[in-house]
């Protein structure tokens, strides 16, 4: 039966060519806008390290003087010095690491000199954010705390500076001095780039990892958001009241995500008995989705264009059913035909929604096509994400789906009309 | 014309006719919408910067092998001379930060030393006595530093007594409303004394509410250069590229080794474009997204016209054969139109509201100028006469002879 149908639809389809195209151009071009920005914040707002995102959390604590806070301010997204190495000290999650983004200029076996984007952070970091190394390994811990002078770097430094060449145990000479080569990252990359987003949410992982501990030794110059609260000559001193540290945490199971919280909870407690402050500390835990959902890594330019191209698609859809629904009762004589030789009302209305179906896969398919267009024009976009933006499997078979479920839906009402097209006046009247 | 007649014809059509009414309501409450946005994303591309920015360019250095504090700033001072007599330069400055750039410092300033005295962020600009004229700023009130204020960034931070400021117009009509601001004092690095009001300098980049956008300050400090950037004021706008080359050869003549090159060197129109970027790109989106939606409902107002005239050949026919011209059968259709049309910009226009009202709830977003309306319904007017034409000229052309046939 449904292959009669098939064959009706395409035949009373060919039938009006220019009405037929108008209904698949419009539902093309609304599946086409609203794929390409369904994509778009699919990519952002996917999971950057699936399997482990509810085990990673970000730790956050409000540890302003009394006189500096005010009731209902937000948590501060980083740490002052004196709590991260006290959190660190204390060793509570099953792997920890506090760091800070950084930038270097190196020199290159040429002699000239490269600046490259540095990380500061723990031997924990490596295993915590399943980062491969190529060659080598990181550091230990033990490196961390004796400051050892150390690097890993990455991949595409590494082919820079060294030809792609197993380099562990050359130096990195970094002004007037020099850091040894431990390992040699593989190919790595989070996009977003929730670890740090306050430089640049997507993009490449940095060139060069250095122990924060040495860092601070060296005086390696950092970068990202720094606040202070009364005078701070240098902001970087183990004591200075500034915050800027990211603190991450990895907490395998719920059971020691909720042990965590509650030291964290003791370690406020401590800090108002010592007399820093005496407002509650705002001391909490968010794991990596919920971390770049409090970041709104969507950025508010495309949850505005997604909306914008799901009503362009209603639109779209009001448009088709006005079309079809002229299609169907047009053809008031031919139903009427049917319906006189024995056609139930339910085979119309099946027929009817048959042909609305056929549309909407040509709809789709064409729409597929103009995604494909959207997505070549978003990735040419100077935008930092456009570069990580493509179509991916689910969101094909979704592109069909949405299509099919979108052209029947347009095609329910004209159905329901067809259907109730009385056949002794649709005889009568032709 | 005969509104009653098309009135009754309609009726016969409701849903068809409902369907026409809800896609251009919807049509016009989008576009007006969009249209907005678009003012506001071209609005914002253009506020002023009160830099001459077509005048500027900008290089960073970044420094191999670091000196001691006095060396760096010898070197700075030699740069500096070196980038002076480079042919088609005006001058050259330090900065501690450039517009449009990623750095962005900013200091709480209110009108008292009290710790919870309300305060303002306000951000703040360092450089030599020559920076003001570099940028091309101009003074509302007050003067420039005086030569000899020009303190080292150690003394201002340690809230050396009394140092002089310059802030904008907007930071002095914020703290000072209706009084002159030249003479008073601000806290900011310790008391701060207003010697000078600029016309209008902004943040480095959009940082708080948008009426932070044009609080900014001046303080006079000779920074060395690894502390911010060179910028250089070109005599003609022709010459940057040129300027820019040769301020890279000079730099590279003298001095340790640094890193110099021509990835970080540009002139301030360049970073201005790159600032804005997603603005553009926001608002050629919109203008797409208008154009295709005009596209639609034109395509449902051709489709659905063109059903009637064909579902009418009959009647249209016996109204030729009784005395109809062409024009009043054309001019039938064309009412319709309109009449449908109007119908669904009423609608629109509470969609319109609508959709603002949700855009400022959940977007930083203004309220929809009363103007966006009559130019939305009169976009969506035109549209509907132009799409009409084609199916009411053909049913124009339907032969009287028609009303004699029957099937």
């Amino acid at each position: 039966m449904f292959g009669y149908y098939l064959d009706l639809a395409l035949r009373s389809l060919k039938r009006n060519k220019v009405l037929t195209a108008l209904m698949v151009l419009a539902i093309a071009l609304g599946i086409g806008t609203s794929m390409t920005t369904l994509t778009v914040m699919h990519v952002l707002s996917g999971d950057p390290i699936p399997g482990k995102s509810a085990q990673l959390f970000r730790v956050r604590m409000n540890v302003y003087p009394d006189d500096s806070f005010r009731q209902g301010d937000k948590v501060p997204d980083n740490l002052t010095r004196r709590d991260a190495e006290a959190l660190l000290l204390a060793g509570q999650a099953d792997r920890q690491a506090a760091m800070s983004a950084g930038a270097m200029v190196v020199v290159s076996a040429k002699g000239e000199p490269l600046r490259v984007a540095t990380r500061y952070t723990g031997a924990d970091f490596f295993p915590m954010f399943d980062a491969p190394m190529r060659y080598g390994a990181a550091w230990r811990r033990e490196d961390d705390a004796g400051r050892a002078r150390v690097a890993v770097i990455s991949d595409a430094l590494n082919e820079q500076l060294f030809g792609g060449a197993d380099s562990v145990g050359q130096t990195l000479r970094v002004g007037d001095q020099s850091l040894r080569i431990v390992g040699v990252l593989g190919d790595w990359s989070m996009n977003p780039r929730f670890y740090d987003l306050s430089n640049g949410q997507f993009g490449d992982s940095e060139q060069v990892f250095v122990p924060l501990s040495t860092a601070l030794d060296l005086k390696l110059s950092t970068s990202g958001s720094t606040s202070c609260w009364g005078n701070a000559p240098d902001p970087r001193a183990a004591d200075a009241p500034c915050i800027w540290l990211q603190y991450w945490a990895e907490l395998g199971t719920p059971a020691k995500a909720a042990a965590y919280r509650q030291y964290l909870q003791n370690y406020i407690a401590l800090q108002q008995q010592g007399g820093r402050f005496t407002h509650d500390g705002q001391a909490g835990l968010l794991d990596v989705m919920q971390w770049l959902d409090a970041k709104g890594v969507v950025p508010a330019d495309v949850r505005l264009q997604t909306w914008l191209a799901l009503g362009f698609l209603g639109i779209c859809l009001l448009n088709t059913v006005g079309l079809l629904l002229a299609k169907f009762l047009r053809r008031s004589g031919e139903i009427g035909v049917r319906r006189a030789l024995g056609a139930s009302r339910r085979a119309i209305f099946v027929q009817c929604l048959v042909e609305a179906g056929v549309v909407g896969i040509a709809g789709g398919a064409f729409g597929l096509a103009l995604a494909a267009l959207g997505l070549v024009l978003v990735r040419h976009q100077p935008t930092d994400y456009g570069a990580y933006v493509h179509m991916d499997l689910r969101m094909l078979l979704a592109t069909f789906v949405l299509a099919l479920a979108s052209s029947l839906l347009a095609g329910l009402l004209p159905a329901w009309r067809a259907m109730h097209v009385a056949p002794a006046v649709a005889l009568k009247s032709n | 014309m005969h509104f009653r007649h098309i009135l009754s014809a309609l009726g016969r059509h409701r849903i068809a006719v409902g369907l026409l009414v809800l896609e251009i309501a919807f049509s016009c409450a989008v576009v007006c919408n969009a249209l907005f946005l678009i003012g506001d994303r071209l609005e914002r591309m253009q506020r002023p910067s009160g830099v001459d920015e077509a005048h500027v360019v900008e290089l960073f250095i970044g420094s191999v092998t670091p000196g001691s504090a006095d060396a760096v700033m010898a070197q700075t001072r030699t740069d500096l001379a070196a980038l002076q007599a480079i042919p088609g330069v005006a001058s050259a400055s330090v900065i501690n930060q450039t517009l449009f750039g990623n750095s962005l410092s900013s200091s709480g300033v209110s009108l008292s030393d009290a710790a919870k005295a309300p305060s303002i962020p306000v951000t703040q600009y360092m450089g030599d006595a020559r920076l003001a004229g570099t940028l091309g700023l101009k003074l509302a009130a007050g003067q420039w530093f005086k030569p000899d204020e020009f303190v080292t960034r150690e003394q201002l931070i340690s809230g050396s007594p009394g140092l002089p400021v310059i802030i904008t117009k907007a930071v002095a009509e914020h703290l000072f409303p209706g009084q002159p601001a030249v003479g008073k004092t601000i806290y900011a690095f310790g008391a701060n004394r207003v010697v000078g009001v600029l016309d209008r300098l902004v943040q480095p980049r959009d940082s708080g509410p948008a009426a932070y956008y044009g609080y900014a300050m001046m303080f006079p400090v000779n920074l060395p250069y690894t502390e911010g950037a060179y910028v250089i004021r070109v005599k003609d706008a022709s010459q940057r590229e040129a300027v820019i080359q040769g301020a890279l050869r000079a730099l590279k003549a003298s001095g340790p080794m640094r890193l110099i090159t021509p990835k970080y060197a540009f002139t301030l129109e360049s970073q201005r474009d790159k600032y804005y970027r997603n603005d553009r790109a926001m608002a050629w989106l919109l203008v797409g997204v208008c154009l295709l939606l005009l596209v639609v409902t034109a395509v449902g107002i051709v489709g659905l016209t063109s059903f009637w005239v064909a579902q009418r050949r009959r009647q249209i026919g016996i109204r030729r054969a009784i005395g109809a011209t062409r024009g009043d059968i054309l001019r039938y259709f064309q009412a319709e139109n309109f009449l449908i049309a109007t119908l669904g910009i009423v609608l629109g226009m509470v969609l319109t509201y609508g959709i603002n009202l949700l855009l400022m709830r959940h977007y930083e977003l203004g309220r929809l100028p009363g103007y966006y309306l009559p130019l939305g319904a009169l976009v969506l007017w035109v549209l509907g006469q132009l799409a009409v034409l084609g199916p009411a000229l053909r049913a124009a052309a339907v032969p009287p002879v028609v009303a004699t046939r029957s099937v």
